[in-house]
């Protein structure tokens, strides 16, 4: 099958593409991670401009697409001064975007705890920092975990925008091939197993996750007590 | 002076009246139960004396240091009254209708958690202490299992030995047979039963179950839209109640 | 910073009548994602145990790759079998094949969400099938799925933008046509998306006001 000869081919162009998508994705996922919490529980502060400025950060990501931002970091930043690499402006751009949305996923998890596990604490005395870490935090998790998983995927699938400003990851890969042998069917195809190995790696690794965090939560499996 | 003390205590929320010039005195050691309907206030009275609400009149006083003190200006927010507030708090607990125990901790874990991260006890200690209140509370063979595998009064119990790990003067019951069916009520209360026997324990039951009320308390206070309506030693408040609110409240409640 | 306002204005009227492409694609993906999210929903029914799974493994296939990777395989794979569309066609069904997925699983959670109460009921009235989805079924599941699926409009939306890579003459493909006649993207590509912001603000608006007139009902 012409196919398979011409992945064999180029196999290493497609391992280096696979290499530099992983490596956006991983990059960008810890931006967004970091500004998910940074910003979601901003927009969860008492005090009205950290409220503000969380806000505006979220509805602004939310409201425009992946590739406007890409683009603009791209295209517009150099004549502002800035010039980003390609990846740098991929990590930067989609970490943005996910940490948009994670800091939604972040700020409903935490307003999801009841009310009363705060009196529980502030009953205890708690610090506020110790309530946090060892009460809120861990509950909220348990929510945010299956939540984050899909926004990794979707994280996953959007690190191939990054082929639209020159960076050689799979999908860069994948279309300077089909560009170069005209055969479309059989590239794509692989392509598209790359993505649902990687996307289903992500989906399994997250719900072990799931299950170690939420071990007290489930009747039964709290029955077994702990060894 | 005593252990709690309300001076003409007011308390709205926007415009309902919850305490009403209210004035209350509990010495130290007595063991005190609190009688009313729902919205009369017994609630909030019990959150006021464990900080969770402000005044907006009067004066509370715990252990003869100010706790509330409405002419005075108090703001909960900022940071020197916050040092002030957790300085009271760490003289009270109180123990909830729903138990709150942390979902994600087992028994003694829930137990242990304010020792470690409150008075920075080290783990091993803290653990060995949360052990030893499960033990008082019956527990001990439970120490390991999740709120989730544990009965409702089971985990009451296990929210009582959390309270009284740090070792407060003044311990709060906030309607805490409440939530229980039947047969569990027993079981919390006989934990109630053994702390009232602590001489120095201040003890501050609200319930609207007469039978917890006579179990613990020396004392009983029948609150009604804010305000003490009729209080006695137990036995004369149960056995010769004055005032015709009280008696229509005892009769409606033993029927129920 | 080199901004020429009036850069601005000569680009506009191009990137408006590009946005209103960019809302035709969105629609009539949106449309074709309604009906293949239906057939995708059907097949994960179906009364064959392969079949099922055949209607799983799609969704999960389809969901889990770019839609981008989607894109490039329909605009190239489709000329191979003698099938020649434009390329606004080409990325409506792109579109709509890839949202399908995630509609088949709205569909599915609204199905779900109906009481198990409600099927007895039909059923001991006696309701042709046609008639239990029409009166009792499909009303039943409308308001909880609406948020989903005014979402994935505007998801769409921002989602069409990926089409530029496949010469659907859309906003983004054309901000970065102009920008690049005289290499100055600055202002083509800060106006588009500040459309796209525009537009899906004012999507997620409408939605909410939609959602409110639901409640009250």
């Amino acid at each position: 099958m012409q196919g398979l000869t011409l992945l064999w081919q180029y196999r290493f162009d497609i391992l280096h593409g696979i290499g530099w998508t992983i490596q956006i994705a991983a990059g960008a996922a810890l931006v967004a991670l970091i500004l998910a919490f940074v910003a979601g529980l901003g927009r969860m502060s008492a005090r009205r401009p950290v409220r503000a400025v969380a806000s505006i950060y979220v509805e602004f990501f939310r409201g425009t697409s992946a590739l406007s931002q890409l683009f603009w970091l791209f295209f517009v930043l150099p004549y502002l001064g800035i010039s980003l690499s390609p990846g740098l402006c991929a990590v930067v751009g989609l970490g943005l975007c996910f940490g948009a949305y994670g800091a939604e996923v972040v700020r409903g998890a935490f307003e999801a705890i009841p009310r009363s596990q705060r009196d529980a604490l502030a009953a205890l005395n708690f610090g506020r920092l110790a309530g946090f870490r060892t009460v809120l935090l861990p509950q909220a998790m348990i929510l945010i975990t299956p939540l984050f998983s899909n926004l990794a995927i979707e994280l996953l699938k959007s690190t191939s925008l990054a082929s639209l400003i020159t960076i050689p990851d799979l999908t860069f890969q994948a279309h300077s091939i089909v560009n170069r042998s005209y055969d479309a069917g059989p590239i794509y195809l692989f392509t598209a197993i790359v993505y649902l190995i990687l996307a289903q790696t992500i989906a399994r690794s997250m719900r072990r996750l799931e299950v170690h965090l939420g071990r007290g939560l489930h009747p039964a499996r709290a029955a077994r007590v702990r060894a | 002076m005593g252990m709690v003390e309300f001076r003409t205590v007011s308390k709205y929320f926007g415009n309902m009246v919850v305490l009403r010039d209210f004035d209350f005195t509990v010495e130290e050691g007595e063991k005190v139960a609190i009688l009313g309907r729902s919205g009369s206030g017994k609630s909030t009275l019990l959150r006021i004396v464990m900080a969770l609400e402000t005044i907006d009149r009067g004066r509370v006083s715990l252990d003869g240091e100010t706790l509330w003190d409405a002419d005075a200006g108090v703001d909960p927010g900022r940071g020197g009254e916050r040092g002030r507030i957790r300085h009271m708090r760490s003289k009270v607990g109180m123990v909830f209708q729903q138990f709150n125990l942390f979902p994600h901790m087992t028994a003694v874990e829930n137990v242990a958690a304010a020792p470690r991260h409150v008075l920075g006890i080290d783990a091993g200690a803290a653990l060995a202490l949360a052990q030893e209140l499960l033990a008082r509370v019956g527990l001990a063979d439970r120490a390991r299992h999740y709120p989730s595998a544990l009965s409702g009064g089971q985990q009451q119990r296990v929210a009582i030995a959390r309270a009284l790990a740090l070792e407060p003067k003044i311990m709060l019951f906030d309607e805490a047979t409440s939530a229980l069916d039947p047969e569990l009520v027993s079981e919390v209360l006989d934990v109630m039963r053994a702390l009232a026997h602590e001489r120095s324990l201040t003890m501050l039951v609200v319930t609207h179950q007469l039978g917890v009320a006579r179990a613990i308390a020396d004392r009983v206070c029948f609150m009604d839209e804010g305000r003490i309506i009729e209080e006695g030693p137990t036995e004369e408040f149960f056995g010769a109640p004055k005032n015709e609110r009280t008696r229509a409240f005892l009769s409606a409640v033993q029927v129920a | 910073m080199p901004f020429s306002w009036s850069f601005v204005w000569e680009v506009l009227p191009a990137l408006g009548r590009a946005a209103v492409i960019s809302l035709v694609v969105t629609v009539g993906g949106y449309l074709a994602a309604l009906a293949f999210g239906l057939v995708f929903f059907g097949l994960t029914r179906a009364r064959r145990e392969s079949i099922r799974r055949l209607g799983r493994w799609t969704i999960e296939l389809v969901r889990s790759t770019p839609l981008l990777i989607q894109a490039y395989f329909i605009f190239f794979i489709l000329p191979e079998y003698g099938i020649v569309l434009s390329a606004l066609t080409t990325g409506v069904l792109a579109l709509g094949l890839y949202h399908g997925a995630y509609t088949a699983e709205a569909y599915r959670a609204g199905l779900e969400s109906v009481p198990a109460g409600q099927w007895d009921a039909v059923h001991s009235l006696r309701f042709s099938r046609f008639a239990a989805y029409r009166y009792v079924i499909i009303p039943q599941l409308l308001p909880p799925i609406t948020p989903v699926l005014g979402n994935t409009f505007i998801t769409m939306l921002k989602d069409s933008s990926i089409l530029s890579a496949v010469a659907v003459p859309e906003l983004m493909f054309v901000a970065n046509d102009l920008g690049s006649e005289r290499f100055q993207y600055t202002e083509p590509i800060t106006l588009a998306a500040l459309i796209y912001l525009i537009m899906s603000l004012s999507f997620a608006l409408i939605l909410y006001w939609v959602e409110r007139r639901m409640r009250r009902a």
